[in-house]
């Protein structure tokens, strides 16, 4: 209670402080706050790096990065709170509850400061526009490239996907099978599930192995699945023959491509989102309309089109390799 | 009582021999003897898990914090490598026991000392020990390349053409036939569990003897976290999920009597096998994963009712010897 008072009277202070000095402020340097969801979390270090870049390339940019210690709503609504108080240009927030936090966003907007989500998005009234790490399409895509990729003379492929009722991987799944006519000679031979157990997933890719001889790749797009099929294969001793593909996280998939059990694998790059992030902050800062239709520039990232809730998808996942990999297993 | 059993096995081994020949006709593959040791190889944790749990439930009670309990040894083994890269493997496989046994010996203690029904003590430290997991991570996973080669190599490495994993899973079955059929103790937990009012009489701790069983169990579930964690090298909060309870299916199937008293090492090492063959066939059958579902929960049905019809005899002799002493 007590803290609370204390935080309130600084708050206070430090408003009124900013309402005086905000016109100086603005002229010199736009400052954006990137706001994640913990603090302490390689993905959003990552992400405050790309940040940085986009801010070295706009030139008179500030890049204020924060964010709570534990993940909360409380904790960032606090956050908010303090950059309202600071009168920052922008708010850029990776949410912890798409909710929670917008009473706290509308009023830093009344207050004139861009507000926008990334990553894990706010409610549609909470912020001026969302950016998608990537889309059910371009992930559904690039699943079946990483695999196509690796396969010039075509193939047979499975998808090893986590539960049978999983809502994103379904989706995934069923755009994949969408754009397969794309890649000449490409045979989707079976879709199986392996709950995200290791155990089963690891007996399903065994299954798959036998009862499709001519297997070229595997596509998990879920890490359980994907790390247990690059354990089978190579248990199997079959490196080299079967290509593991999906979506995985560095740190745990770095074994598997220096193993050479998986050639690439995707997951969203939290540098390009940070990067991005801040371009299009700065965008609508700058005064970019965001509006269903819209297109705003992001830089090195191309751009993005708004759609009808005010949300837009960055790109197609990244690829990872063994080009990349020891880079970035230590970030995420 | 011995002829029932007998015969409780003997169904069982056909009922495996028609499921093989099920699936050998819509895949001969199958049933190659370099698939079946593969088949059995990974059903060895299993089988590992299935005779500790058959010697808990022997005595009366139930231990459903095996997965748990195998999900947390297996951890501390994982970060233990981690931080000592070069400890050699005899090492981490007895801290992996002796783990186990601590785990165990939790759950033993607080149905012994203070009677508290099995079934919520282990519900509990089932939760605990997956919790614990998580405090010492923060829910991190400990990956493969983080792993020694050597920590990988144990339950791979082959010898006379089947893996360790393989070896250790017929070695327990052989120790804890003997010891359920040659020793004092084996004994108690069926006197134990067969009727605990005549054990007592008998001068048989009951309590302690059930604190035994947990110890086992224990034993067991932490080599087989060692055994998971460097089989598929990964290990996290998850590992084994929801496994405990296909452990209880694996004893019922194998015609353990869930009051009790009834069940053999041999019954455990084929109801494991059972399951483990349709676990390992119906990703090959080309089955839907709904249905695969509701063919196991089929198989415990039968099970359960095959188990009341045989458990409906008349009476049952705890101890030979005292039979003929009367």
């Amino acid at each position: 209670m007590k803290r609370r008072t204390f935080t309130s009277v600084v708050v206070g202070l430090s408003l009124a402080a900013s309402m005086m000095g905000t016109t100086a402020i603005a002229q010199d340097n736009m400052r954006i706050a990137l706001v994640v969801k913990a603090l302490g979390i390689g993905f959003f270090e990552a992400a405050a790096e790309g940040a940085e870049e986009a801010a070295g390339e706009l030139g008179n940019v500030e890049i204020i990065y924060t964010g709570p210690t534990d993940t909360t709503a409380e904790g960032q609504i606090e956050v908010i709170n303090s950059l309202i108080a600071q009168g920052v240009d922008a708010i850029a927030i990776s949410a912890n509850d798409p909710d929670a936090v917008v009473p706290a966003l509308k009023k830093a907007m009344d207050r004139g400061i861009t507000v926008i989500s990334w990553d894990s998005g706010v409610a549609e009234g909470g912020r001026q526009m969302h950016l998608n790490p990537s889309s059910t399409d371009l992930i559904g895509n690039t699943i079946i490239k990483l695999a196509a990729d690796h396969m010039p003379d075509g193939g047979d492929v499975a998808i090893l996907s986590a539960s049978a009722t999983a809502t994103n991987q379904n989706a995934w799944i069923e755009a994949a099978e969408g754009f397969l006519p794309n890649y000449e000679g490409v045979n989707l031979v079976a879709t199986v599930y392996g709950d995200d157990l290791s155990d089963k997933s690891y007996r399903e890719a065994q299954g798959l192995m036998a009862s499709h001889p001519n297997l070229k790749a595997i596509i998990a797009p879920t890490t359980v699945g994907i790390l247990a099929s690059c354990q089978a294969v190579t248990d199997a001793g079959k490196i080299g023959e079967i290509n593991v593909t999906g979506l995985g996280l560095p740190s745990e998939m770095a074994g598997c491509v220096d193993s050479g059990a998986t050639k690439s694998f995707a997951i969203w790059n939290p540098i390009d989102l940070g990067y991005s992030a801040t371009m299009l902050a700065h965008a609508i800062a700058s005064g970019a309309e965001a509006a269903p239709g819209a297109e705003i520039p992001m830089g090195r990232m191309g751009s993005v089109t708004l759609d009808d809730t005010n949300s837009a998808a960055m790109s197609d996942p990244f690829t990872y390799d063994s080009s990349n990999i020891d880079q970035f297993k230590s970030i995420f | 009582m011995k002829r029932i059993s007998a015969s409780r096995e003997l169904l069982l081994l056909i009922a495996i021999a028609l499921l093989l020949a099920l699936i050998a006709s819509r895949f001969p593959a199958f049933v190659t003897p370099a698939n079946l040791a593969a088949v059995f190889n990974d059903t060895s944790p299993l089988i590992l898990l299935a005779i500790g749990q058959m010697i808990v439930i022997l005595t009366k009670c139930i231990d459903l914090s095996v997965a748990a309990n195998l999900a947390l040894t297996g951890m501390v083994v994982s970060l233990i490598n981690i931080a000592a890269p070069g400890l050699p493997m005899v090492v981490i496989v007895a801290i992996a026991i002796g783990f186990g046994i601590l785990l165990g010996m939790i759950n033993g203690i607080l149905v012994w000392k203070l009677a508290i029904p099995p079934i919520v003590v282990t519900l509990g430290t089932m939760t605990i020990f997956r919790g614990v997991i998580f405090l010492l991570t923060e829910g991190k996973w400990v990956n493969s390349h983080e792993m020694s080669d050597a920590f990988k190599a144990v339950p791979r490495t082959e010898i006379f053409g089947l893996p360790v994993l393989s070896w250790i899973a017929i070695s327990a079955v052989i120790l804890f036939w003997i010891v359920l059929t040659r020793t004092t103790l084996g004994r108690s937990f069926y006197a134990a569990g067969g009727n605990p009012n005549a054990a007592t009489y008998a001068g048989i701790n009951v309590g302690r003897t059930q604190f035994w069983a947990f110890t086992i169990s224990g034993a067991l579930a932490g080599l087989t976290g060692y055994l998971w964690v460097s089989r598929f090298a990964v290990a996290y909060v998850d590992v084994a999920g929801g496994f405990e309870l296909t452990v209880v299916a694996a004893c019922v199937i194998g015609g353990v009597s869930i009051m009790g008293g009834i069940g053999t090492v041999l019954g455990a090492l084929l109801g494991a096998l059972f399951l483990g063959i349709i676990a390992n066939a119906l990703p090959v059958v080309n089955i839907s994963p709904f249905w695969q579902m509701a063919i196991s929960g089929g198989a415990i049905i039968i099970a359960v009712v095959l188990n009341a019809q045989a458990n409906r005899s008349p009476g049952r002799i705890i101890l030979k010897r005292a039979e003929h002493a009367t």
